[in-house]
């Protein structure tokens, strides 16, 4: 199944969220990547949050895509947001000598959110953004390969 | 409990080897904590088996406290190229590939015991051990 699994990338108002629920061999990690910077220049998204809490390790490699991803994102004008990384994949990361260089973490998806949209001025004008009006709105699936 | 022993011939492996190094972790009873750090070892080592040397095996072996010490050894073995230079393979930053050059130092911080024997032309071994 190399490279075969899907992860959902969700646009929301001006931010991609990428929930990552499954162990990912590195096909799946560097397909990733090249769809989250599609769906930015598609989209013209500013913001992207990576969801790991159900990320049970992250090792160097998958550890230097994040970084990518983030410095990647950052030319094209958007902020990333890791959020949700395990107590214990945290203390391991550190032990491995990884710093996510680029890389903001914070616990969940709600400070995320909320980082995406006060730190860097991801601001809620458009109409189907989350972070106004009704909760949730509308969450565009991107599911193109 | 039986030692059990992974080919190590594509990337999915990796995700098979780590995850079987972590169910067997747990079943010895190492902590949360401990089951991580195993279980990055194992990505980072089976990893560099399949990228540099295409194919080896890895090995798990739980250590019975009857006999020493209670506690989980992994081997990873290939028959690839070899290290030509160990000592600054385990510096942390040195890359032959486009990798951060975490890995070797980085895997030996995570664990109790690390040894590597690298014969160029011959392969490697890695061998770790991490006490209960």
């Amino acid at each position: 199944m190399d490279g075969q699994t899907r992860i959902p990338i969700l646009k929301v108002g001006r931010v991609l969220i990428v929930p990552i629920q499954v162990d990912m061999d590195d096909q799946t990690v560097i397909h990733l990547q090249d769809r989250i910077l599609s769906e930015l220049e598609r989209t013209g998204a500013r913001g992207v949050l990576i969801d790991i809490s159900l990320l049970e390790m992250v090792d160097s490699f998958i550890g230097r895509v994040l970084s990518d991803i983030a410095a990647m994102a950052r030319i094209m004008d958007a902020r990333t947001v890791v959020v949700g990384m395990q107590p214990a994949v945290a203390i391991t990361l550190v032990e491995l000598g990884l710093e996510l260089r680029g890389v903001d973490t914070v616990l969940n998806v709600d400070e995320g959110i909320r980082l995406l949209r006060s730190e860097f001025g991801i601001d809620d004008d458009e109409e189907d953004s989350p972070f106004g009006g009704g909760a949730g709105a509308f969450a565009e699936q991107v599911n193109r390969p | 409990m039986q030692s059990r022993s992974i080919a190590l011939e594509s990337e999915h492996d990796i995700i098979i080897a780590r995850g079987e190094v972590r169910a067997i972790a747990a079943r010895l009873g190492f902590r949360l904590l401990d089951q991580t750090r195993l279980a990055t070892v194992t990505s980072e080592l089976a990893r560099n088996v399949v990228k540099y040397a295409l194919r080896g095996r890895m090995t798990a072996q739980p250590l019975d406290p009857a006999q020493g010490r209670a506690g989980l050894r992994l081997v990873f073995e290939d028959s690839g190229p070899g290290i030509p230079d160990v000592a600054a393979a385990m510096r942390d930053g040195f890359s032959t590939g486009r990798s951060l050059g975490k890995g070797l130092p980085g895997s030996k911080r995570l664990v109790d015991v690390f040894e590597i024997e690298s014969e160029v032309g011959r392969g490697t071994r890695v061998t770790v051990v991490r006490w209960l």
